[in-house]
């Protein structure tokens, strides 16, 4: 039906755009209803941790790399390293591993 | 970088390069998918730098490919990108009431995972100019990633691709983690989160559901059960 590319591109943009900034120009201000608030504060806590595992294991070529990086970098973030340094540890981390292991 | 603090966009830019490095990384795939469905480097690096969108930009290729029609491009665009609704919602928290209309619709343009995550990891309100740093770097990567995806394909060695698709999941690490440390309820939550997700991804009926669907519903019930267990005090409610 369709076949136009830059069409095609332009309907994925709008779509993506419209939902992207609808909640963050349509709520202004803070929400007063508790739940909601309270909702929203453990938004970003539930989905990043559901799209870090176990998709971190699965990424890699070997499941144990994987496994290994997540852990060193629990550990890493616990003690308070910044995003750079724990996400480097955990390329160097699955880099190693799969040089032994590969 | 040496005296004072550093100014928002130099600390958005800093936090900025493991996404970047990510994204680079993640992109070739991307690209190699759009040149399957057509597309040539220009149009790959338009998708890109117009959509920001891993999963939701492979569905759209897909349907492409299929020459599939222009609504269905959208329900599914939609569909898979779903998950930004619940961000940007988070976001507007963390937002000052006084930010512009244009800072909102600047900002909002890069909701992706990784910004929304390092976003909502930065202390106090949201500072724009933070978020402009980020993607000052984070969205060429992406872009020029998926446009040499479509000309040469997968230019990386296979190690060093296997390596850098954990900088993201590394990044997350370092935003959940800490407040985690500080609370047990998040902590908890985290905790649970890794197992629900490990659980949807092998239970019959769920695990066929697209993982952006699973990102979703595993958020409102998760989200929404520590919500009524556990409401956040009001004095640390807009806080982290």
């Amino acid at each position: 039906m369709g076949n136009n590319i830059y069409l095609y591109i332009f309907v994925m943009w709008v779509v993506t755009y419209i939902i992207r900034v609808l909640p963050l120009t349509l709520i202004r201000g803070q929400i007063q209803n508790r739940f909601l608030r309270s909702f929203l504060y453990y938004v970003p806590y539930v989905t990043l941790a559901v799209m870090t595992f176990p998709a971190i294991v699965t990424a890699t070529q070997v499941p144990l790399a994987g496994a290994l990086a997540l852990c060193a970098g629990v550990v890493l973030a616990w003690l308070g390293a910044g995003l750079f340094p724990v996400s480097a540890v955990c390329c160097a981390v699955v880099f190693a591993v799969e040089l032994f292991l590969v | 970088m040496t005296q004072t603090a550093p100014s928002p966009f130099r600390e958005g830019i800093r936090d900025g390069i493991p996404i970047a490095l990510g994204y680079f990384a993640v992109s070739f795939t991307l690209g190699i998918a759009a040149r399957n469905a057509g597309l040539n480097a220009f149009q790959g690096f338009l998708a890109s730098i117009l959509n920001l969108a891993s999963a939701g930009e492979y569905a759209g290729f897909a349907l492409i490919a299929l020459s599939a029609p222009y609504w269905e491009v959208a329900l599914v665009t939609a569909i898979t990108n779903a998950r930004y609704l619940l961000m940007s919602a988070a976001l507007s928290q963390k937002f000052s009431p006084k930010a512009t209309l244009l800072q909102r619709l600047s900002v909002g343009y890069a909701v992706t995972d990784e910004i929304f995550g390092i976003t909502m990891a930065r202390p106090g309100a949201l500072e724009p100019r933070y978020n402009y740093g980020a993607m000052a770097v984070a969205m060429p990567a992406w872009a020029v990633g998926t446009a040499l995806g479509v000309v040469v394909g997968n230019i990386l060695p296979l190690r060093a691709v296997s390596a850098l698709s954990v900088a993201l999941y590394g990044m997350f690490l370092a935003v959940i983690i800490p407040p985690a440390r500080k609370s047990r309820v998040v902590a908890g939550l985290v905790g649970l989160s890794f197992a629900a997700s490990y659980a949807a991804g092998v239970l019959p009926v769920v695990s066929g559901w697209s993982e952006g669907t699973r990102v979703i519903l595993l958020t409102l019930l998760l989200a929404g059960g520590a919500a009524a267990l556990f409401p956040v005090r009001e004095e640390d409610g807009d806080g982290q």
